[in-house]
């Protein structure tokens, strides 16, 4: 199973997610945002946290139009996996492979904390390893996580089961308490929590590991 | 050739940091400001010497990367 991650200017959780990739048993290469094709044969593309070039004119904007976002895309429209956190949700939804945008957090204030996602669905190669319904817990570090989508892509998203997370007690203003979503195909996952920074015992809890190690598994079984 | 683009929220998506100046200006005793909303203006430099064709362009670079229309409105004014 080959995964690789994109590297832009400012990206700051790149290496925890390689590290997560590569403790699932994942083969991981680093992406730079100014290469234009993703190495040969990747299964998966992780686009990871931080403040990719500053967070300037909206988060994620001028990420998402890099050159190597174009192979993402090619990538996940060829039905491949993707899977943004963070800063990289925000890289997603700016490229238009997830619906919707997240806004300023409606408190103004950049949260940093470990908090209780309520799984809402175990249909994806992401979240298999867990028991719809459950519970599991796992930090948020963000300004920008608030969620907003119009009415009528909320009703779509939950018609069509790709809510993946929700917060339990939401910390930013997220529409419908949302933490996570999938793609229609669900083979593109979204979401603000870092499952890469709650995958070792020394991180002080390992719920996010499941995410990594079934995703890997699956994958490299398929 | 200058082109000078606004930014806004559309309405009905929650401005948190508008709020925010409205409350601050509320403090400073301010009052009967009933709502502020808070966007951006975009200026660019343009070699373009053509009106029409500039104007083309700014609304494409609006649809492309400076505005978000999921959450955000544009307007572009040519001078």
């Amino acid at each position: 199973m080959h995964a690789a991650i994109v590297v832009f200017p400012g990206s700051n959780c790149d290496r925890d997610l390689k590290v997560a990739f590569e403790n699932a048993g994942a083969k991981v290469s680093m992406v730079w945002h100014k290469d234009t094709e993703m190495p040969a044969g990747v299964d998966v593309i992780g686009v990871p946290g931080g403040f990719s070039f500053g967070d300037y004119l909206r988060c994620g904007a001028i990420a998402a139009n890099s050159p190597i976002c174009r192979s993402v895309v090619k990538h996940a429209e060829a039905g491949g996996y993707v899977l943004g956190v963070c800063n990289g949700f925000q890289v997603l939804t700016e490229t238009g492979l997830l619906p919707g945008i997240l806004l300023r957090n409606a408190g103004l204030k950049y949260v940093c904390k470990a908090l209780d996602l309520k799984v809402e669905t175990s249909e994806s190669v992401y979240t298999s390893g867990y028991e719809a319904g459950s519970t599991i817990t796992v930090p948020i570090a963000h300004h920008d996580g608030n969620y907003f989508a119009d009415a009528e892509t909320l009703e779509r998203l939950n018609a069509q089961d790709r809510v993946a997370f929700r917060y339990v007690e939401n910390p930013n203003g997220s529409q419908q308490d949302i933490a996570g979503i999938l793609s229609e195909n669900r083979r593109v996952l979204g979401m603000m929590p870092h499952p890469e920074r709650m995958a070792e015992t020394t991180h002080g809890g390992t719920d996010g590991a499941a995410l990594f190690r079934t995703l890997v598994d699956q994958l490299a079984h398929a | 050739m200058k082109a000078r683009v606004h930014v806004m929220l559309k309405t009905g998506v929650l401005d948190p940091q508008g709020e925010a100046v409205r409350h601050a200006l509320g403090q400073l005793g301010f009052d009967g400001v009933e709502g502020v909303r808070q966007g951006k203006v975009i200026e660019l430099d343009l070699t373009e010497t053509d009106r029409a064709k500039a104007e083309k362009s700014v609304t494409e670079m609006c649809e492309k990367l400076l505005a978000n229309t999921v959450i955000e409105s544009y307007s572009v004014e040519i001078a």
